[in-house]
């Protein structure tokens, strides 16, 4: 297994660790509460279904945070984009009256639009005014949050408040049969969507020219331009591609896991898509395997509060706290790397008293600097003579 | 005309104080040197440990106003502790400021609710007294200015002025404030000057730690009597008023009072038939729309501190 790996599994471990020493503040039993948390989302087959369907969204707001990190752009704008794409959907859902088989691929491609432009501002920004895509993605997220709020309460509006209209089931996502399968669940075809992005955007990033000039350009900016690639277009690109993710995330949770939109709350999944690409390394598998992660979490939490009475919020606090680990992985990381080396240590040391004499020529050439040490030395002198 | 901007006016106040108390200390982390996206979850985090202080402590002292004094006091102090976590990911361990700042956000919004669920069953917790309103003598008397600003003001706004006026004042005017700038634009010099940069850009992010935990405390007892596991995004607002107000302390002054009545009048817009031309989602996004928009116009000649978002490392120049 590679370091990075590595890193996100103690990240991993050490935030079930937080998540257990919360509990026993709050005085519940850590080992009870994780045996609930697991076979709440895993149990029988509609648990197990209901687990993938709350992983779906997750996937693709992780890709798009990972597929625009892989261009060195932190896209922190995938609730925004997820909502308005989201919206978009929706709006074409209860709009048009088409066939289903006409409808959901339009509303899917609609929301891919719909992100792709939210993105498409950041990045342009980005790329013309070198504004920080971080700051211009908040911004976005909030006028996303109120223009959907109005749109929806002037246009859309159901039976409460807070929501829109119900989609009929010709403009949903959802198929009997895969939720026949899964024993009931909610899962839908959003996950084929998913994992259809999986495979684009892993062949995009390692198997095409286009995905190694955005990698380049991640990688140096500089260098990148140096080379002839067009660093503006490939911001700009990168962020509608990413932008366009969290849009299909949007279609999937608003017309697939659910069949309506919620307005007055981010979706959480957007911010959740940090932690997934985080943990997953930024890679388009690493993403997908950490979302079922956290999707196991979200799915079981519900069964894990009926049965233990500890807050379903663990599960999110639990997410947070590996964001955090990740973020300061250069601990962890400096950790293994001192582990590795003092078993190198020991390795060369037995290597030393067993055998050969080791050249000490190594050790000379990092003693000088820049300078012969005696060189300095003398300068030091020198300048202290002259202060006296 | 003058009747609806006295109408609005102390809810445009209300909105404005805990931005602006939450923007100058994000002011202070920035300068220093250390990207703050976590205000919202310091704010959460803030509005939380106050409405947990001052709920037990009305259970014990019904009918006593200290209380909520005492649960500001601690939403300072919580939120000053909360942010050694954003400190020493951003300043010891070198991490991403932002992907720190955002693990803050998530973090408090998360814990929060948890603890509050824990402790009151649900995850509300509802205040039972808020903040009294206090008529200043004779000032309120003055006309045309007198109702506006000395006739049921809450303390909290004059405490955020006093705040505003001290700390600009050691920003620009004392040792400490040009050090702490100085970490902000180069902190290379301001080490080769022997100044600790790490000590310095600890001080602004616990600042801005305390300032927001204040921020969140003050918008529980004047805005939103309850707290519910969020603060309405306030956070961001106040990280947008940072930047639109150009990381100086009066500009985002005029920046979140701008703000602030943006917001009142899209609220209230639906009661006043007067305002009710313009709708409230122009009103609602407008904050957002200028700050993007300040962005771009002063993407050229950007006051942001020049080091913001780097972290110090000792041996690169």
């Amino acid at each position: 297994m590679n370091k990075k790996g590595l890193v996100s599994l103690i990240s991993v471990l050490l935030g079930l660790i937080a998540g257990a020493i919360f509990m026993l503040i709050t005085g519940h039993n850590p080992l009870e509460g994780f045996k609930s948390l697991i076979q709440g989302g895993t149990l029988n087959l509609e648990r197990i279904g209901n687990t993938i369907a709350t992983a779906t969204p997750l996937i693709l707001t992780g890709l798009s945070v990972a597929f625009a990190f892989r261009t060195g752009l932190f896209n922190i704008g995938t609730p925004g984009q997820m909502l308005f794409g989201g919206f978009c959907a929706t709006a074409v859902g209860l709009t048009y009256n088409l066939p289903s088989g006409l409808l959901v691929p339009l509303m899917v491609f609609v929301a891919f639009l719909g992100g792709a432009l939210w993105a498409f501002i950041p990045g342009i920004l980005k790329a013309l005014f070198n504004v920080h895509e971080v700051v211009s993605s908040i911004m976005m997220n909030w006028i996303a949050y109120w223009v959907v709020y109005y749109t929806i309460q002037g246009y859309f509006k159901g039976n409460m408040e807070t929501e829109s209209r119900l989609l009929a089931d010709t403009a949903t996502l959802r198929a009997p049969w895969l939720s026949n399968l899964f024993g009931g669940s909610y899962l839908n075809l959003g996950i084929f969507v998913a994992i259809l992005a999986v495979i684009i955007i892993a062949f995009i990033l390692n198997k095409t020219a286009f995905g190694y000039e955005l990698k380049s350009v991640g990688f140096n900016r500089h260098a990148a331009e140096y080379a002839g690639i067009s660093v503006n277009k490939n911001i700009i690109l990168s962020m509608m591609i990413a932008g366009g993710l969290a849009g299909l995330a949007g279609v999937v949770q608003y017309a697939g896991n659910a069949n309506n939109i919620q307005i007055g709350v981010m979706p959480s999944q957007g911010f959740d898509g940090i932690a997934v690409a985080l943990l997953g390394a930024n890679t388009p598998i690493g993403a997908l395997l950490s979302a079922l992660f956290f999707g196991l979490l979200y799915s079981g939490r519900g069964f894990m509060s009926a049965m233990t009475g500890v807050p379903p919020e663990i599960a999110d606090t639990i997410i947070a706290t590996i964001i955090y680990f990740a973020a300061t992985s250069i601990l962890v990381e400096r950790l293994l790397d001192k582990f590795v080396k003092s078993r190198k240590e020991k390795k060369t040391q037995s290597a030393a008293l067993t055998g050969g004499a080791v050249s000490s020529t190594d050790n000379k050439d990092e003693n000088y600097g820049f300078m012969p040490p005696n060189s300095s030395d003398s300068s030091k002198n020198n300048a202290k003579k002259g202060d006296e | 005309m003058w009747q609806i901007i006295e109408q609005i006016f102390p809810y445009a106040i209300a909105y404005t104080i805990p931005l602006l108390i939450t923007a100058l200390g994000a002011l202070y982390c920035e300068r220093s040197g250390v990207v703050n996206i976590g205000l919202d979850g310091l704010m959460i985090i803030g509005s939380f440990s106050s409405a947990l202080t001052i709920f037990l402590l009305q259970k014990a002292f019904p009918g006593s106003s200290w209380t909520i004094l005492v649960g500001l006091f601690a939403a300072l102090v919580v939120g000053a502790l909360f942010s050694l976590l954003h400190a020493f990911a951003s300043i010891n361990l070198k991490a991403n400021q932002v992907i720190s700042g955002t693990a803050i956000n998530m973090i408090a919004s998360a814990l929060t609710v948890f603890l509050a669920r824990n402790i009151t069953g649900s995850g509300n917790i509802r205040l039972t007294n808020s903040l009294g309103k206090y008529n200043w003598p004779l000032l309120s008397d003055i006309p045309l200015i007198g109702p506006l600003f000395f006739k049921n003001s809450y303390a909290t706004t004059w405490l955020v002025l006093i705040i505003l006026i001290i700390f600009t004042f050691i920003l620009y005017k004392t040792t400490f404030g040009l050090r702490l700038r100085a970490c902000g634009e180069h902190p290379h010099a301001a080490d080769a000057a022997g100044i600790n940069v790490a000590r310095m850009r600890y001080m602004g992010v616990i600042l801005s730690g305390a300032f927001a935990g204040l921020g969140g405390g003050i918008y529980l007892v004047t805005f939103a009597g309850e707290f519910n596991g969020g603060v309405a995004g306030f956070g961001f607002l106040a990280l947008a008023a940072l930047i639109f107000g150009q990381w100086k302390p009066f500009g985002i002054l005029a920046a979140t009072l701008f703000f602030g009545f943006a917001s009142t009048i899209s609220n209230v817009s639906q009661v006043l038939p007067q305002l009710a031309t313009i709708p409230p989602v122009i009103l609602k996004i407008f904050p957002y729309v200028v700050t993007l928009v300040a962005l771009v116009i002063f993407s050229k000649s950007s006051q942001a501190p020049k080091a913001s978002g780097e972290p110090f490392d000792h041996g690169k120049r």
